[in-house]
């Protein structure tokens, strides 16, 4: 348990601690705090970087409380989804609030969680011991795309409609079996009130269950490794003669309140902005194509995803070639795949001898700069309409995506790295 | 520990920084038609705006299009008229205050006359936008190839007869002279005739025949900035109180991050460096 040595305080049976003494007596409360939270020693050069886990907890708390109530309401089927989520926006009390909350809290979450990885990247989050933190961590992501692709079927919108059967036809062009095995998925010969029932269900029960209990094992798995730093310095080696790392600080209260507090604060300043004065944040986080209810008959003019999948998006639309007599759009599926899962394979690419960015080498540097931008220029053309030089630029950035990743193993290596310091700086 | 205010300003740097990555490509967002557009801003606080826009709508409107997500108190007690009023002179369906705008015509009919049925209006404002609205409105032509007799520079070969024919007047297509525009957006002057504006012939122009419609041009303008302006709000009833609410959540939220940053600065004094 904690590495620090607990002294015994005098017990007593009365007032606050008489409960607490009595609930420990059968439940290991104090000792789970004290391990989590007051005698978990954490490095004390947290910076900026460092809100974004919190963050995330903070939107999926979000989620989950206003999801809850707008399940209440909501009517999962094809006749009745549409009507009620404007039932929610007009006639419930407060629905809009619920509804704007839960689409903004959407998109929240791909933001701190898409910081939050950033993060592990440039640090060197990923390395040795916490490989499998990280791997939790990707399949946190991936459950966390399918989350968002279920739930935005739910409004049954035509972007919803068009955007989920973009999506499901993917699985059409898996050779041989694809097309039974996307009637599987749909549950139907067309998108239909079928598959919306079966997304809902996805969306709102087996998801977040997963989710939850991912984020669990994630907190558990990072508690036991301890917290990178901004330095890549294990403080575990430096402790002092009580145990306890020279350079951690008990995480409550110095990171919760000390740190995280006002952070969250200044997060749900910017997220009530969002929510109060631009839900629809321009067509980005609400599209208005989906104002208008599904229609298997009416395509709209432009299927773009929402803003978070657009980089993955332009990457599947990037591939124009059909290989091994196998259609394009197949191998498009391929690489968005790819693209998703391969940074879960970052703990055996990257061979540096130091884990931070502060202390890699120059073409570290560039690469995760490319990177970053490549990224950006694949979410955006993810929205736009395509065109030759639009897909040829997406190739260019779909192959830096994936150079970033190939050649790790040999630029991590062959570079200059600085020294290392004992301890953290500031 | 940490630096807090240069932290904090970084923070601030770095959220900014993120805001406007976010919100750039929808500077690029563009709408798409060849006519061009007249903009306009909606204003949901001028009520006598609203009611005309509604009055309009009941009358012109809701004979083909319903407004099915919205009802007629929660419309009433948002623009100010009373339940009474509402029913003697806007409900003409012997419905109830507290129903849904429906509409009485059978979609299977609807379909057999134009093609499609006429669609539910209540979020059309949000699907198309109200600069797109507000045009499409006033720019129908007169045009005897179309079945109906008309048809729209900004919806080409829309389904739609034109219904406020009575109110606009007779408009057509026609090829007229019009000042030709420079390079740099200006009209054309003679060089040799001082003020003489050089004209070209363009094609597609509206041409209005003045008196044929019960409103002048300007009154037909500010009628449909009303239509407009309605269905804005029947778009999203509950923006007004979403703004107002706002300004309550947001000033709590900064005085809880004034007295959650000293708290925290309290605590960062403990650690040593």
């Amino acid at each position: 348990m904690a590495e620090g040595q607990e002294k015994a305080a005098p017990r007593t049976d009365k007032g606050l601690m008489g409960v607490v003494n009595w609930v420990d007596d059968r439940f290991p409360l104090m000792e789970t705090w004290n391990y989590h939270m007051a005698r978990y020693w954490a490095p004390k050069n947290f910076n900026f970087w460092y809100y974004f886990g919190v963050l995330s907890m903070v939107v999926l708390v979000i989620q989950l409380v206003t999801g809850l109530w707008l399940t209440m309401n909501y009517v999962p089927s094809g006749e009745g989804a549409f009507a009620s989520v404007e039932y929610i926006m007009r006639d419930v009390e407060y629905g809009w609030l619920l509804r704007y909350l839960h689409s903004t809290g959407a998109s929240a979450f791909f933001v701190v969680v898409y910081l939050h990885m950033f993060r592990g990247m440039m640090y060197g989050s990923y390395r040795k011991p916490r490989e499998l933190l990280w791997l939790i961590g990707m399949a946190i992501f991936i459950a966390l795309m399918a989350e968002g692709f279920f739930g935005y079927l739910l409004p049954w919108g035509n972007m919803s409609y068009w955007g989920a059967q973009v999506i499901v036809s993917l699985v059409g062009a898996i050779p041989v079996i694809g097309p039974d095995l996307m009637e599987w998925v749909r549950g139907d010969f067309l998108m239909s009130g079928i598959t919306l029932n079966r997304f809902f269900a996805l969306h709102v029960i087996a998801l977040p269950l997963v989710l939850v209990m991912l984020v669990f094992v994630h907190i558990v798995a990072l508690h036991h490794v301890g917290s990178n730093n901004p330095d890549g310095v294990e403080i575990k080696k430096n402790k002092d003669a009580n145990g306890i790392p020279v350079d951690g600080i008990p995480f409550h209260p110095y990171y919760t309140i000390g740190h995280d507090l006002p952070a969250i604060v200044m997060f749900l300043i910017l997220f009530c902005l969002v929510v109060f004065y631009a839900p629809e944040m321009g067509g980005y986080f609400l599209e208005k194509p989906n104002f208008e209810m599904a229609d298997p008959l009416k395509t709209p003019d432009h299927i773009a995803p929402v803003w978070y999948y657009t980089p993955f998006y332009a990457m599947l639309r990037a591939a124009t070639y059909p290989l091994f007599g196998i259609p394009a759009k197949f191998w498009g599926f391929v690489v968005m795949a790819g693209a998703i899962a391969v940074p879960a394979v970052l703990p055996w690419l990257d061979r540096s001898p130091v884990k931070s960015i502060r202390y890699k080498g120059m073409i570290s540097k560039a690469m995760l700069g490319l990177f970053v931008i490549c990224f950006f220029i694949l979410g955006y053309l993810g929205t736009i309409a395509p065109s030759p030089e639009a897909t040829l630029l997406a190739q260019i950035c779909t192959a830096i995506y994936f150079a970033y990743f190939v050649l790790m193993p040999w630029y991590t290596r062959v570079e200059k790295t600085k020294p290392v310091p004992d301890r953290v700086t500031t | 520990m940490m630096k807090s205010r240069n932290l904090t300003r970084r923070t601030l740097r770095t959220m900014t920084a993120l805001v406007t990555l976010i919100l750039a490509p929808t500077i690029f967002a563009a709408a798409a038609s060849n006519y061009p557009m007249e903009p306009i801003t909606p204003n949901l606080r001028d009520q006598p705006s609203l009611q005309n826009g509604w009055a309009l709508y009941m009358n012109y409107c809701i004979g083909c299009h319903s407004l099915k997500h919205q009802r007629y108190e929660r419309t009433a007690d948002d623009l100010g008229i009373p339940h009474e009023i509402v029913l003697e002179n806007l409900v003409f369906t012997g419905q109830k205050i507290g129903e849904q705008m429906t509409t009485a015509m059978d979609p299977t009919l609807a379909k057999q006359w134009f093609g499609a049925p006429p669609p539910d209006l209540t979020m059309v404002a949000r699907v198309r936008g109200t600069e797109w609205l507000y045009n499409y409105l006033k720019t129908f032509y007169v045009d005897e190839s179309r079945p109906l007799g008309a048809n729209n520079k900004i919806f080409a070969n829309v389904g739609m007869p034109n219904v406020l024919q009575e109110l606009q007047g007779i408009q057509t297509s026609e090829c007229i002279q019009m000042p030709k525009i420079a390079e740099n957006g200006g009209e054309m002057r003679d060089p040799l005739v001082p003020g003489q504006v050089i004209t070209e012939e363009r094609c597609g122009q509206l041409v209005l025949q003045e008196g044929t419609g019960l409103m002048s041009a300007e009154e037909f303008d500010h009628a449909m900035y009303d239509l407009t302006n309605f269905l804005y709000y029947v778009g999203e009833p509950s923006r007004l109180e979403r703004h107002r609410i706002g300004v309550y959540v947001i000033l709590f939220l900064i005085i809880l991050y004034v007295l959650t940053f000293l708290l925290a600065r309290e605590f960062q004094k403990d650690v040593k460096h």
